[in-house]
C-alpha cells in the first residue's frame, strides 16, 4: 500500500479544478505571511521593541490556527493523492507541535527566569539561578528520590500480584466474567476518590477498618499517615490497588495467546506445575512483562492524585512526588520560574530512566513503545 | 499456579484428592482478590447511608446490623437546590470535557494512526516509525512537566479555567494512547480492501470513510471508552487549570472539607454518585476497556 505513496504526483485534469488549485494555493501562501507577520509583531511587541500590536496573545492563537486549517484544506486541494495522504496526518502533528512540543519550548526559556505568577513585574532572566537552588534544596531531591523509591518498591510488588491474579483468572472457573469485571474495576475508580475513600477512611487510625485488623493481630496503633514508613506503604497500597488491574488485563491477554502445543509436551514429558511456569510460561510471557512493567514505571513516574488528597507529601516530605512539588511551588506559591525548571529537570530525568529501562529490556519489548 | 497450566489443556483429568484441594485454594484466592477489589465500592456506598455515630465510632459493617442507616449523606445531594446545582455543575463539565475531548482524541488519532499504517511519510530525516514513536513517546512526558508552561499559555490565551482549555490538553494528552490502539487495529485490516475500492474509483479518504472506518469500529470504540475513563478521572491537570468555572468531579470530590470537618456520609454519597457512570462502564463495557489496554501489546 506504501507503494502509492511514491507515485508521481497526480493532479485531475478537469478544468473546473484549475481556478480551486490556484485559489487553494494563493490562500496557503497569503495566510502563512500572515501568521508569520503577526508572530513577528507580537513577539517584537512582548520584547518591548514596538509598542503596536495584541493586547494578548489570543488572536495570534486564532491566526495560527487558521493557517493550520488552510495549510490543511489547500494541501487537499492541491497535493494530489499525497496530499489526501498527508491529510491523515497533519491534525494530529499541528495540534501536538501546538499543546506538547512548543510548551516544552517556552517551558524551557522559562526555566532560566524568575517569575512570580502573582506578581506584576512579569519573567526576569537570571541565567542558572534556578538550578543552583535546586541542587541545595532539600525537597527536591526528597520528592526526587521518593519517585525513584515509588517504583522500586511498588512496580515490583504490582507486578507479582498482577501475574497470580491473572493465572488464577485464567483457570477454568466458574463466574469467569464476575471476577474479570470485579477485579477490573479499581482501573476505572478515580484516584481521588480512592484516596478519600481508602486512604481516609478505611486506612484512617480512629475509624478505619485496617487499623482495626491490624490491632486485633497484635500490630498496635497504626497511624498511618502521620509516620514515614506506613505512609509510603499506605500509598503503595492504594496506587497498587488502582495500577494492578491494568497489568493484569496485559499479562492476562498475554497468558491466553500462549501456545497450547508447548504445555501439552510439557506435560506428557512430566514437567511438575512449578517447573512448568518457571520453564515454560514465566519465558515465554517474558516480552508481555516487559512491556507492561515498562508501561507501569512509566505511570509510576507520574504519581501524584493520592498522595496530594491524602497526605499532600508528608509526613516530612516522605511521601512527595516531584509532581506534586512541582505543582505546590509553581501554582500554590506562584514560584513559576523556579517550578518549571524543575519540571524540566523531571522531563529529563524521566526520559532518560525510561531510555535505559528500553534499553535494558532491549528488543524484548514487542516494539511496543520505542 | 501449578495446577493452573496443567488444568488448562486437561479440564477433566484426575478428580483426585490433590486436584481437588487445589481448585478450592484457587477459588479463595479468587474470593480474596474479589474481596479486596469490591471492598472499598461497598465501603464507599455503605457509608454514604450511614448515621454520624456508625461513622465516628470505628468501622461499622452492615445496614441494619451494625447500624439504622438514614439519608443523611444523599439528602443535600438530592433535595438541597444548592448542593444538588453544584454537584450538577461539576458533574456537567466532567462529562462535556470528558466526551469532547474524547471524541478530538479519537478522530485525531485514528487518522493519524490509520496515515501511518498505509503510507509512508517523510520529514527530513524521519519516517514513519520516527513519526509513531514521537506520538507514543509522549505517552512518557509527566503531566507535570508540561502544566506550567501550558498554564502561563493559557493564561494569556484567556483559556485558564475554561472548558475548551481542559478539552485542548486532554486531547493531546489521550492522543498517544489512541494512536497506539488504532495503529494496531489499522494494521490487521488488510489493505486490499481499500484497493479495491479505490480501484472501482473511490478516493483515499471514500475508501478510508466508507470501508475501513466501520469494520475499525470496534477499535474505535475501545479507544472512546478508554479515552473517556482517563478523562473522566483526570485531576492534576484540571487542579492546575482549572479555579471556578471549568471544575471537574475529582476537583469536587478533592475539596470537600469543611469547617465542621468532613462529613464523611455526604463525601461518601458525592463519591458514590460520582463513579457510579464508570462503574457501569466497567460493568456492561468491560470487553472494550481490555480490547483497549492490550491493544498492541499482544500479537
Amino acid at each position: 500500500m506504501s507503494d502509492t505513496a511514491l507515485q508521481p504526483t497526480i493532479v485531475r485534469p478537469t478544468s473546473g479544478s484549475r481556478s480551486w488549485h490556484d485559489l487553494a494555493r494563493l490562500a496557503a501562501r497569503a495566510s502563512l505571511i500572515i501568521t508569520i507577520a503577526v508572530v513577528l509583531i507580537q513577539v517584537l511587541r512582548t520584547m518591548g521593541v514596538i509598542d503596536f500590536g495584541f493586547a494578548s496573545w489570543r488572536p495570534v492563537a486564532i491566526v495560527v490556527l487558521l493557517w493550520f486549517i488552510i495549510y490543511d484544506v489547500a494541501h487537499y486541494i492541491t497535493g494530489g493523492v499525497r496530499g489526501q495522504q498527508l491529510l491523515f496526518l497533519l491534525p494530529a502533528l499541528q495540534i501536538t507541535l501546538s499543546l506538547v512540543i512548543f510548551p516544552t519550548l517556552f517551558g524551557l526559556a522559562v526555566a532560566f527566569t524568575e517569575w512570580d505568577i502573582g506578581g506584576i513585574s512579569g519573567p526576569a532572566f537570571n541565567g542558572l539561578e534556578n538550578f543552583r537552588r535546586m541542587a541545595s534544596d532539600e525537597r527536591f531531591w526528597g520528592a526526587l528520590g521518593n519517585n525513584f523509591k515509588y517504583v522500586i518498591v511498588a512496580v515490583p510488588f504490582q507486578y507479582v500480584v498482577a501475574f497470580i491474579v491473572a493465572l488464577l483468572l485464567n483457570q477454568q472457573i466458574r463466574a469467569q466474567k464476575f471476577f474479570r469485571v470485579a477485579f477490573l474495576l479499581p482501573f476505572m475508580i478515580s484516584p481521588v476518590a480512592v484516596g478519600w475513600m481508602v486512604g481516609r477512611s478505611i486506612l484512617d487510625a480512629n475509624r478505619g477498618v485496617v487499623p482495626k485488623l491490624l490491632a486485633s493481630v497484635g500490630i498496635d496503633r497504626v497511624s498511618f499517615f502521620d509516620q514515614p514508613v506506613p505512609a509510603f506503604l499506605g500509598i503503595v497500597a492504594m496506587d497498587s490497588w488502582i495500577a494492578i488491574p491494568f497489568m493484569m488485563v496485559m499479562l492476562l491477554a498475554g497468558l491466553q495467546a500462549l501456545p497450547v502445543e508447548v504445555f501439552e509436551a510439557a506435560q506428557i514429558d512430566g514437567a511438575s506445575g512449578w517447573k512448568r511456569f518457571w520453564d515454560i510460561t514465566f519465558p515465554l510471557m517474558l516480552p508481555v512483562s516487559l512491556t507492561a512493567i515498562v508501561l507501569r514505571v512509566i505511570f509510576e513516574f507520574k504519581l501524584v492524585d493520592v498522595v496530594r488528597v491524602v497526605t499532600a507529601g508528608g509526613p516530612g516530605g516522605a511521601t512527595d512526588t516531584l509532581s506534586l512539588y512541582i505543582y505546590r511551588e509553581g501554582v500554590e506559591s506562584g514560584n513559576v520560574g523556579y517550578a518549571t525548571a524543575i519540571a524540566m529537570v523531571f522531563l529529563v530525568v524521566v526520559l532518560v530512566s525510561v531510555t535505559m529501562l528500553l534499553m535494558f529490556a532491549g528488543r524484548r519489548v514487542r516494539d511496543v513503545v520505542y | 499456579m501449578s495446577t493452573a497450566v496443567a488444568s488448562d489443556i486437561t479440564p477433566h483429568n484426575r478428580g483426585g484428592v490433590k486436584n481437588r484441594l487445589s481448585r478450592t485454594a484457587i477459588y479463595v484466592a479468587l474470593i480474596v482478590w474479589a474481596f479486596i477489589c469490591l471492598f472499598p465500592l461497598y465501603w464507599t456506598a455503605s457509608t454514604s447511608i450511614k448515621p454520624r455515630e456508625a461513622v465516628l465510632q470505628g468501622p461499622k459493617y452492615l445496614p441494619w446490623v451494625d447500624f439504622q442507616p438514614d439519608n443523611k449523606g444523599w439528602f443535600p445531594l438530592l433535595y438541597e437546590p444548592g448542593q444538588r446545582a453544584n454537584f450538577l455543575r461539576h458533574f456537567q463539565n466532567t462529562l462535556v470535557v470528558s466526551l469532547a475531548a474524547a471524541l478530538l482524541a479519537v478522530a485525531l488519532g485514528s487518522l493519524a494512526a490509520y496515515g501511518l499504517s498505509r503510507y509512508r511519510y517523510r520529514y527530513g530525516p524521519y519516517d514513519n516509525k520516527q513519526i509513531r514513536n514521537f506520538f507514543l513517546a509522549q505517552l512518557i512526558l509527566p503531566p507535570a512537566a508540561i502544566a506550567l508552561p501550558i498554564l502561563l499559555m493559557f493564561v494569556n490565551l484567556g483559556l485558564k479555567d475554561t472548558r475548551e482549555g481542559l478539552v485542548l490538553i486532554y486531547t493531546v494528552m489521550n492522543l498517544p494512547i489512541v494512536i497506539w490502539i488504532m495503529f494496531d487495529q489499522f494494521n490487521s485490516i488488510p489493505s486490499e480492501l481499500e484497493q479495491a475500492a479505490q480501484v472501482d474509483g473511490s478516493s483515499i479518504w471514500g475508501a478510508f470513510l466508507r470501508i475501513v472506518l466501520p469494520i475499525a469500529a470496534p477499535g474505535l470504540v475501545a479507544a472512546y471508552i478508554l479515552t473517556v475513563v482517563l478523562c473522566w478521572n483526570e485531576y492534576f491537570i484540571a487542579l492546575v487549570l482549572a479555579s471556578t468555572n471549568a471544575v471537574t468531579l475529582p476537583f469536587l470530590i478533592a475539596g470537600q472539607v469543611s469547617s465542621q470537618g468532613i462529613k464523611w456520609w455526604t463525601m461518601a454519597a458525592l463519591t458514590c454518585a460520582a463513579i457510579a457512570p464508570l462503574a457501569i462502564i466497567g460493568i456492561f463495557l468491560e470487553r472494550y476497556i481490555v480490547k483497549g489496554l492490550t491493544a498492541g501489546s499482544v500479537k
